[in-house]
């Protein structure tokens, strides 16, 4: 499909390349994997057992109050093993399980044991055994023996990367955006201003190459106001970002690795069972998963996609129809190169005696350890470096034997 | 014009507007601490409208609201369904908060007390409350003007106090609706606590998160604060104690007993705010906002040692933070954050240059820094808009800066004197090579685009 509009950004494109003599820029053409690996940072708590109802479980209905999500009627959940299900809302999942494309954990959890959204988060991100011991994100350390750590195999899809992605390797990020992208010309007289100032100049440099990229893989990239809002849809529409990460990863000279954001967990008060509150967000993920499973095309065989949040919540609902700060929680591991349809659950039961501090879902089962499968089936890093560099103290913690069929 | 004094127009205060550094050059310190002697600016509307709502009117609004709610629903038949009235609540209070950041914005864009508007802003993401809770949307332009502003250069508690009591808090952090278990209202209607506000004050206002709390603690700060809420009937200030949803009994609070209602509450914070870690927390946090990302210990150490001592004095700390050599020191500085950095371009360029369409120009800009990844009273979480200069140098956060500078150039008249501007906004921080760049380009829009993309523009 050419029309002037994409024949004109094409040419657009050439220019803006042809002005950065880096060789850097084609980097990909000899990159050293092609597999895909997707993590999305569920930030501010996911309630596990809303997410993964344990609805075999002799104590589910109990514990979960007004929480309980049903398995007949209107709104049930989808039953997974007999055991565990999958929240209502998650009906692109389902048919990923339906596949084998999905795998499930639950009960667990990082290193962290406290009920900080903000330092879980930094162990979550760090990869390290407690808040701050670590200064870079762990995706970044493992992007050396990944062997993307000179060019911009890793992207982020924010303004900013998050601390997972964020360390001495060279990464870059998207996001979509509404203002026509300056002249070439321009740019290399801003680049010019930043030769003291190496952080602007790398954050530049990285910046032109992706927008460049972006611009050949979005052929509808929205041009004014008005279109950018209809692509943006509704407030907590997840489907841009997912799909923008999609087709910058489905590129031969895209990037392998991409971070997204989704948050929106932290449901204190008025959670709702299955409509409400976490149902809608629930929804929009699972939205968002499916339009990136689309934009991916036939490059999603090769992909898995982690989705960790920073700690679970009370099995209980508290005083307001919400839960509080808990331990552990549920995790999800998809994508076509996935051999999923399994739950991997060291289940003890929700009793009060089977809970952590009476409240938490216990953390029986490491978070690292699902990184490191991950990293170490699909990505095909060397233990010595997960238990080394990319997480450091781990050596007890055997990567997950999470299966890939590519 | 002196490198102090557009140091401190740059770094203390919002970037400089024309004028200003000739202002603060005969005494740096002076024209920073002078600017906290007076009343910090309150926002005034830019529009015709009426006048901003206190807390308590927007609490009698929201209870008004429910009211409606509830008689619509009431009313509505099968073939006449209600209204949506959520829907047409929040469209009113999206726009209210839109027209109160608009203002908020001006007062950025004009003040001459650069360095107590950076102060407020500093409170206000210390004391989060966001305008991406719905609860709270309402409420978050009245939490700044009735909490913050009036107490940037008074004491700490009294901040502390003001934030936690505002309904937007009570709101935004759930207390409101958090019950004691074994009061009145909890034995009626089993309902119980809430722990959000009772963690975050301890983690987040006060004392730190390694500043010593267990969760036995957060419990116990929660079960303190029942009772605290707003006010059924609005009132004036919009918050209310009742005494029905208090948690009966002592309770222990990090090896405290603390027992009797309303004054318990307070007692608690008081200590909170006195607690040597609550000092070490904001030495730290204000270090890393007015001196470096990674600030000397010794700095840290006399901010510390200020807060001690004066009880939480906070023009104490801002002046103590003003006269440490650190702050001085030249060299590329942090990054400014999105509404700084959009902030700074309008104060160089002497924002208002015309008369009409003011509130047209400052929503444009706030639309634009929105999409740089920030704006004002919106934090994505209780912890705030990030304060290093890594969350806002990245690639894409990076280019939309430069691509905004473009249209900014864009949109100059012709005979614009972009050097002059440059001169008198950045004085000796203007470093050659900008200059030489901004003298060679083919006309002033795309100077000023130049000048609005360097490295010394971005950086504060």
């Amino acid at each position: 499909m050419f029309n002037r509009r994409s024949i004109l950004k094409t040419a657009f494109a050439a220019s803006a390349m042809s002005v950065w003599d880096a060789p850097v820029r084609f980097a990909f053409a000899n990159v050293p994997t092609d597999r895909r690996f997707v993590v999305v940072i569920l930030r501010g708590a996911l309630d596990g057992l809303a997410a993964v109802p344990p609805h075999g479980d002799p104590d589910y209905k109990s514990v979960r109050g007004i929480l309980a999500l049903d398995t007949t009627g209107t709104m049930p959940l989808h039953d997974l093993d007999g055991h565990f299900g999958l929240h209502p809302a998650l009906i692109n999942m389902k048919t990923m399980w339906d596949q084998k494309e999905l795998v499930v954990f639950q009960n667990i959890s990082s290193p962290y044991r406290d009920r900080s959204h903000f330092d879980g988060q930094n162990v979550l991100e760090t990869g390290g055994t407690g808040p701050h011991v670590l200064g870079d994100g762990w995706l970044n350390r493992a992007l050396v023996p990944m062997g993307l750590s000179t060019g911009d195999g890793a992207l982020a899809i924010a303004a900013s990367p998050p601390l997972m992605l964020s360390g001495p390797a060279r990464v870059s990020s998207w996001m979509p955006s509404v203002m026509p992208q300056p002249d070439a010309a321009f740019l290399k007289r801003v680049r010019a201003l930043y030769a003291d100032d190496p952080i602007l100049r790398a954050s530049l440099d990285s910046a032109i190459h992706t927008e460049t990229e972006a611009d050949a893989a979005m052929d509808d990239k929205p041009k004014t106001p008005e279109q950018m809002a209809q692509r943006m849809g509704s407030y907590g529409d997840l489907t841009p970002l997912f799909t923008g990460a999609g087709k910058l990863l489905a590129r031969d000279d895209g990037p392998r690795i991409a971070v997204l954001d989704a948050s929106g967990w932290d449901t204190h008060v008025n959670e709702g069972a299955g409509d409400g509150q976490l149902a809608r967000r629930l929804r929009a993920l699972d939205a968002g998963l499916d339009a990136m499973k689309t934009a991916l095309g036939p490059v999603w065989k090769k992909t898995a996609v982690v989705m960790a949040t920073e700690f679970g919540r009370t099995a209980a609902p508290n005083g307001n129809g919400g839960t509080d700060h808990g331990t552990a929680g549920a995790a999800f591991l998809l994508g076509g190169a996935v051999e999923g349809g399994v739950v991997k659950a060291d289940w003890t039961g929700l009793k009060p005696s089977a809970l952590k501090d009476g409240r938490d879902q216990p953390p029986q089962t490491d978070m690292r350890a699902l990184f490191k499968g991950v990293l170490s089936d699909h990505m095909r890093v060397a233990r010595r470096d997960l238990d080394g560099t990319v997480f450091p103290d781990s050596g007890s913690v055997a990567p997950s034997g999470v299966l890939f069929t590519a | 014009m002196s490198l102090e004094g557009a140091v401190a127009a740059q770094r203390f205060g919002l970037g400089a507007r024309p004028g200003e550094i000739e202002t603060a050059s005969a005494a740096p310190k002076a024209w920073l601490l002078r600017q906290l002697d007076s009343p910090v600016d309150q926002p005034q509307p830019l529009d015709s409208g009426t006048a901003f709502k206190s807390g308590g009117d927007l609490v009698t609004a929201l209870i008004q609201y429910r009211k409606d709610r509830e008689r619509e629903k009431a009313q509505a038949t099968a073939n006449m369904p209600a209204p949506d009235p959520v829907k047409v609540f929040f469209k009113t209070q999206v726009q209210e908060y839109s027209r109160e950041m608009a203002a908020r914005f001006a007062v950025g864009f004009t003040t001459q007390k650069p360095f107590a508007e950076r102060l407020v802003w500093f409170w206000s993401n210390h004391f989060v409350v966001s305008a991406l809770n719905p609860a709270a949307i309402t409420f978050v332009g009245a939490f700044e003007r009735e909490a913050i502003r009036p107490n940037v250069a008074g004491k700490f508690e009294d901040m502390l106090l003001a934030s936690t009591r505002h309904p937007a808090m009570q709101l935004y952090l759930d207390n409101a609706l958090s019950i004691g278990p074994d009061s009145i209202a909890g034995r009626i209607s089993g309902k119980g606590l809430n722990e959000n506000l009772g963690r975050e004050l301890m983690e987040l206002h006060t004392l730190g998160v390694d500043g010593g709390f267990t969760q036995a603690d957060v419990i116990a700060l929660a079960k303190i604060l029942t009772g605290w809420s707003i006010d059924r009937d609005g009132g004036t200030t919009g918050f209310r104690y009742y005494p029905a949803r208090h948690e009966p009994g002592d309770i222990v609070l990090r090896g405290k007993i603390y027992n009797g209602g309303e004054e318990a509450g307070i007692a608690a914070l008081k200590d909170l705010a006195r607690d040597a870690a609550t000092a070490r927390h904001i030495a730290r946090k204000f270090a890393i906002a007015f001196i470096a990302d990674n600030p000397p210990p010794e700095s840290v150490a006399r901010l510390e040692k200020s807060f001690k001592d004066t009880g939480g004095d906070l023009k104490a700390l801002a002046a103590t933070a003003v006269n440490d050599p650190a702050s001085w020191k030249p060299g590329s500085g942090k990054m400014r954050s999105p509404v700084e950095y959009t902030t700074a371009a309008m104060r160089m360029l002497g924002w208002p240059r015309t008369t009409t369409d003011q509130d047209k120009q400052v929503k444009g800009v706030m639309a634009a820094t929105r999409m740089m990844g920030e704006f004002p009273m919106a934090a994505p979480s209780p912890k705030g808009w990030p304060d290093s200069s890594d969350a806002w140098s990245g690639p894409d956060a990076l280019l939309n800066r430069i691509q905004w500078a473009k249209e900014l150039g864009n949109r100059l008249p012709q005979n614009f004197d972009a050097l002059a501007v440059a001169d008198a906004s950045l004085g000796p921080l203007l470093r050659a090579d900008t200059r030489a760049a901004m003298k060679s380009s083919a006309n002033s829009g795309e100077a000023v685009a130049l000048l609005v993309s360097s490295p010394e523009f971005q950086r504060r």
